[in-house]
């Protein structure tokens, strides 16, 4: 396990549906409703648990968006704190299961 | 049930429940209170009523989960059980009206997303036929949309829309529940033609919304309450559903009777014809 990762993966608790491009994110616990852009849904589909957040920003965010690496992963870091926060993704330092109760 | 017990049967929406209390007074208020919505068909669900909770009213949250097969609805006024599987419940409350709307909103809203509808923060009304929705925050214009609406408008409700599945699309449904209007709905139903957002401004106009933010809307004004991944997901769909099936537009307005004069036109223009529904579909 690469020193100091962090692991994502979506809470058991929300219903998620995709349109248009953009991901409807509920969280049936408090009823607090989201909707991702492009490259946060490209995170949030890439939440397994088990590829670390380095990783998914590298291989799938860098691959797929014009964007500089360093700043991606700082935007991804504060994107996955705030839906940490609203308990949408859990955040750990080794690797979850696909989807995780709260 | 006792045999002391008396019952009112209180159909909105097409379903219908049985209010059932031992107390004369309590089954005065409900005939006074629900009025137009009663109805001698068989009910599908029961609630019994136990007046003795001292609590009056509760700016508390709304808590509603599952506590095995039943579901558990509690606020600071009232709590009641509801099990789904008998379509039987039993609330404890006072005779308050407050406590007793609210019970009956939040069960409707947890059968209805079973049945994929919903309860809608939104006036909505019924004109030439077809049913037109008004959401939007407090102090959008919900009530003045239908202080403005002509004579031949027939109001359905001026704060919680009642939305049920269609083969075509969706039906707004009359409903007891008034808002700052204080004055119930009409007992009638018809297709729905367009969810407007409501924003005051300084002339009326519509513009359209992407699902996506048309979903995003209406979710925020979703009256829904249950603590439930599979309901809530089921909610989810049927907001997606609604959006791809529904008009949603952005209806700015100057609060005078013009505004329907735009609505008439967006519904000729827009051909929202649907097929008929019954009132008590």
């Amino acid at each position: 396990m690469p020193e100091g990762s962090i692991y994502i993966t979506r809470s058991s608790a929300i219903a998620a549906r995709a349109l248009a491009g953009e991901m409807m994110v509920m969280n049936s616990a408090n009823s607090t409703f989201f909707t991702l852009n492009e490259v946060a849904t490209a995170i949030f589909q890439a939440a397994d648990g088990r590829t670390p957040l380095q990783q998914i920003v590298r291989d799938t965010i860098c691959e797929q968006f014009d964007v500089d690496p360093e700043q991606a992963l700082t935007d991804a870091e504060q994107f996955v704190a705030e839906l940490s926060s609203h308990g949408i993704l859990l955040v750990s330092s080794e690797p979850l299961s696909a989807e995780a109760s709260r | 049930m006792t045999g002391t017990q008396k019952v009112a049967c209180v159909e909105i929406g097409g379903i219908s429940i049985a209010l059932s209390t031992g107390d004369e007074g309590f089954l005065r208020l409900l005939h006074q209170r629900y009025d137009g919505f009663l109805s001698s068909s068989q009910p599908e669900f029961e609630l019994e009523f136990d007046l003795t909770a001292k609590q009056t009213v509760s700016d508390d949250d709304v808590r509603v989960n599952r506590d095995g097969h039943e579901w558990l609805l509690q606020r600071g006024d009232f709590q009641a059980r509801w099990d789904p599987r008998t379509g039987r419940g039993k609330v404890h409350q006072n005779s308050n009206p407050y406590s007793l709307d609210s019970v009956l909103r939040i069960l409707h809203s947890l059968i209805l997303a079973q049945r994929g509808g919903f309860l809608l923060h939104a006036a909505s009304a019924i004109c030439e036929g077809q049913s037109f929705l008004f959401s939007g925050v407090s102090g959008a214009g919900k009530t003045t949309m239908t202080r403005l609406a002509p004579a031949d408008v027939t109001l359905l409700t001026d704060e919680i829309s009642y939305l049920r599945p269609r083969a075509d699309g969706y039906a707004a449904f009359g409903t007891p529940f008034a808002g700052e209007l204080a004055r119930p709905g009409e007992n009638c139903a018809a297709p729905v033609c367009a969810l407007f957002f409501l924003e005051q401004g300084q002339e009326n106009r519509i513009d359209e919304l992407s699902q996506a933010e048309g979903v995003r809307r209406l979710m925020r004004n979703i009256l829904f309450f249950a603590e439930d991944r599979a309901l809530v997901e089921k909610l989810l769909a049927t907001a997606c559903d609604f959006v791809a099936k529904v008009p949603i537009r952005r209806l700015t307005f100057y609060p005078d009777t013009r505004v329907w004069d735009e609505v008439r036109n967006f519904a000729r223009n827009f051909n929202c014809e649907l097929p008929g529904v019954p009132a008590n579909a």
